[in-house]
């Protein structure tokens, strides 16, 4: 099944489709609404930082809760006791955290002699998110259980911004602007390399590839985009809390890849809504049972659909897309991202 | 000078001596077999000089250089280039790609990033594909050739960069007859400005292909020589005569 009659591509039909329907939405929607497609566009941004990992460098993380909790801390905590609520500063500081977390945790889990085994950073990444939350809960400086609360607004000049849609805009922006970058980058001649890796990484190396830097320049990436989200999330909610950090967040974001399609940023993205929607209304509807329900929903697409919901609509030959500038009087981008 | 010497390699697995004090050297723009029964020790050897093994002992140098100890990418950059035993192109990428990744190994990275590369190696990797028996097939993913294709793209992606040493394990294993004969003409070219080693089952291209054999057995060198002293090498029938 294809969306494209036009000879479009599919990839490229959805992007502009979420992106057209997220700017219209604020217009169309109620301010709960408003505030929980902003909720959403932040956890997409948690979503890409997995999918950057597993679905184009092949790092199986099941830590980036560390970089988006940890970067929220950081942001919550300067804004109590420092502070400093300044987009200008704080979202960079978001951004500077998730990075030095992400490189540091890398280096230590990628740069190594030979590849390591895909166990071995699924396990260290899952350590160091667990390390995170227990370190949030028995820190009394960082509230412990309870979290830091009541966390200032973030402010443009003396303009407080608060969750609406001024805040909506923003993340839209943020989002956007995020998705393009890395779009860019995962259908260059380096995402080619990122898709070697994936593939077959013992054989790059005997290309000439230093596969362990390639890795960890993509880990600290990924980690800077959970930072962002971390620190948005952190002032949009108004408070932060050990499960921020923890393994349930970082299992999170692993569902919402999976179930809106590894390797795709628009399945990302489309995972993100399509799950924390569905988990709205089914808890809306069957408040006892719904965990439940959802959990067998997301069984049967991982199961019968390993490709996520984008596999349902797009080809597979344009799931893996091309990469790089096509030499002149080749077709240009296929839209693949 | 040889471009590659190997100097009493020793390779241990606990208790067993899969290779036990080799040595051997390949001549600048040789064909080199390493021929021997199964478990002689050739694809350990290979994977010593690749660098997906380091040795317990010995010593391997490479144009005058010490790799014993260097990982995989500087023996690749140095201009030591590998095919594996088993086929490993990447699947879901076209041919073409495979070998524009083959090519721009070599990049720097902000080039890969911006990527500026890719249109000047354009017309190598289409000459690349067209040599070998490749070029119809370049905008299919490589995961749906035919076993043989295979094994040619992967010989085009060890080769596409002009190294000065190719390493091949059994380059035509699964091949049919036919293409087991195109694979020693497509082959024939590089000679005089490539070194292969190369590790082969079928001695009749082994014959056909190699200026010198190298004969292992047990993890010990029993001969080495030109093909037509190898077959008259009391040594190596020795060996074979002994397994039947």
């Amino acid at each position: 099944m294809t969306l494209n009659p036009r000879g479009w591509p599919v990839i490229l039909v959805l992007e502009v489709a979420v992106l057209a329907a997220l700017l219209a939405m604020p217009a169309g929607l109620d301010h709960f609404w408003v505030i929980f497609v902003t909720r959403v566009m932040i956890l997409a941004l948690l979503a890409i930082s997995f999918d950057l990992c597993w679905g184009y460098a092949g790092i199986m993380s099941f830590g980036q809760a560390l970089f988006f909790g940890g970067a929220g801390y950081a942001v919550a905590v300067a804004a109590r006791d420092l502070e400093i609520t300044s987009v200008f500063i704080a979202l960079p500081m978001a951004v500077a955290v998730g990075f030095v977390l992400s490189l540091f945790v890398g280096w230590f889990l990628l740069m190594t002699r030979f590849p390591p085994p895909i166990i071995f950073v699924a396990l260290g990444t899952l350590t160091g998110s667990y390390i995170g939350q227990r370190l949030a809960l028995s820190w009394y400086y960082l509230g412990g259980q309870n979290g830091i609360p009541s966390i200032p607004s973030l402010t443009v000049g003396d303009y407080p911004l608060y969750e609406g849609p001024v805040f909506y805009y923003m993340v839209l922006g943020l989002l956007l602007g995020v998705y393009l970058l890395c779009r860019w980058l995962v259908r260059s001649q380096f995402g080619l390399v990122l898709a070697g890796v994936r593939q077959q990484e013992s054989r790059l190396t005997f290309l000439g590839y230093r596969v362990q830097t390639y890795k960890t320049m993509m880990f600290a990436l990924a980690g800077s985009i959970a930072g962002l989200g971390g620190g948005l999330l952190a002032f949009h909610d108004g408070f932060i809390w050990p499960n921020s950090i923890g393994i349930l967040v970082s299992t999170q974001a692993v569902i919402f890849v999976l179930f809106g399609g590894i390797g795709t940023l628009i399945g990302a993205v489309i995972g993100v809504g399509a799950i924390e929607y569905v988990g709205f209304e089914l808890a809306d509807r069957y408040p006892q049972i719904w965990p439940i329900i959802l959990g067998a929903l997301l069984l049967v697409v991982v199961m019968f659909r390993p490709t996520g919901l984008i596999g349902l609509l797009v080809p597979e030959r344009e799931r893996y897309g091309r990469f790089g500038k096509p030499p002149k009087g080749e077709d240009g981008d296929d839209g693949a991202a | 000078m040889a471009l590659l010497e190997a100097e009493g390699v020793v390779q241990l697995y606990g208790a067993l001596r899969a290779l036990d004090g080799v040595a051997f050297s390949v001549a600048e723009g040789q064909f080199h077999g390493l021929v021997g029964p199964n478990g002689s020790g050739k694809s350990t050897l290979m994977k010593c000089i690749a660098g997906a093994e380091i040795p317990t002992g010995g010593a391997i140098r490479f144009a005058g250089t010490d790799i014993t100890a260097l990982p995989p990418e500087r023996r690749a950059r140095l201009g030591i280039s590998l095919k594996f035993q088993i086929t490993s192109v990447m699947p879901n990428l076209t041919v073409y790609d495979n070998v524009l990744l083959a090519l721009q190994a070599g990049d720097r990275l902000r080039d890969l990033v911006r990527s500026l590369t890719r249109g000047g190696y354009d017309a190598r990797i289409r000459e690349t594909l067209a040599r070998f028996r490749l070029i119809e097939r370049s905008d299919d993913l490589a995961g749906i050739l035919s076993h043989g294709q295979q094994q040619w793209l992967e010989i085009a992606m060890a080769l596409v960069r002009q190294p000065k040493l190719l390493l091949l394990d059994e380059p035509t294993a699964g091949m049919s007859p036919e293409e087991r004969w195109a694979t020693a003409e497509i082959l024939e070219p590089v000679r005089g400005h490539c070194a292969m080693v190369i590790v082969e089952h079928d001695l009749d291209f082994i014959r056909e292909i190699c200026d010198r054999l190298t004969v292992l057995n047990q993890g010990v060198v029993v001969d080495s020589g030109t093909v037509a002293e190898i077959q008259n090498s009391e040594k190596v029938r020795e060996v074979y005569l002994s397994r039947v």
